[in-house]
């Protein structure tokens, strides 16, 4: 069950990186590159169980988090140019 | 008891690995950016949910699913808020998403140009 799982994780994971080489936008390869993320993480989930280590859930929790702040750090890079706090936007914040 | 467990396991990662292919078949078939966002939730909520509650099924009342959950729990807050900040960020910049007439008329004129 856990090879088939891997299986439908890969094809997934070779989808999205479609979408992430086609793209028109960046804004689809940020998504694209979003969700690649999260479908590691199941993998390395997966492949814990797997290989009978279940120490790779660290791994996956680690990557899991990991992925959310670049996600976020690319889209403010992508949005004001500045990956700092930049000028004027106080009142609104970044996200 | 095993047997059992073995089954929900089956079933419950099953349903995971159908909704992470129709969500990655619905990220490239979809013509418009927020229509691909939408595809891509699928696979952060219904994908990653029930692979994870298959894994914790086999792995029993352990810290192993303590950690499965805290995943879950992880991903069930950041993936809205990653998606609510690339929809903003996608929108300032100008890329306006498709509304149903506009959807409509390109359909009319692709199968005018192909029938």
């Amino acid at each position: 069950m856990f090879i088939a799982a891997s299986a439908a994780v890969l094809v997934a994971m070779f989808l999205v990186l479609v979408r992430a080489c086609l793209g028109p936008t960046v804004y689809d390869r940020i998504l694209a590159v979003n969700s690649i993320g999260t479908l590691v993480v199941i993998l390395i989930a997966v492949f814990g169980f797997l290989s009978g280590r279940p120490e790779f859930t660290d791994l996956a929790l680690i990557y899991a988090l990991m992925n959310f702040i670049g996600t976020i750090a690319v889209t403010k890079y992508v949005r004001f140019n500045d990956m700092g706090a930049g000028e004027g936007h106080e009142e609104q914040g970044d996200i | 008891m095993q047997a059992t467990l073995d089954i929900l396991t089956w079933a419950c990662i099953a349903i995971g690995a159908f909704f992470l292919i129709v969500g990655a078949i619905g990220m490239i078939r979809f013509d418009d950016l927020y229509a691909r966002m939408h595809a891509a939730s699928l696979i952060d909520t219904m994908g990653l949910g029930m692979v994870m509650l298959g894994l914790c099924f086999q792995a029993g009342w352990t810290l192993t699913t303590a950690k499965l959950l805290m995943i879950l729990a992880f991903v069930f807050f950041t993936s809205p808020t990653s998606t609510y900040a690339l929809v903003r960020a996608s929108l300032a910049a100008g890329v306006l998403p498709e509304v149903a007439a506009e959807g409509r008329e390109r359909a009319k004129r692709a199968s005018e140009a192909s029938g």
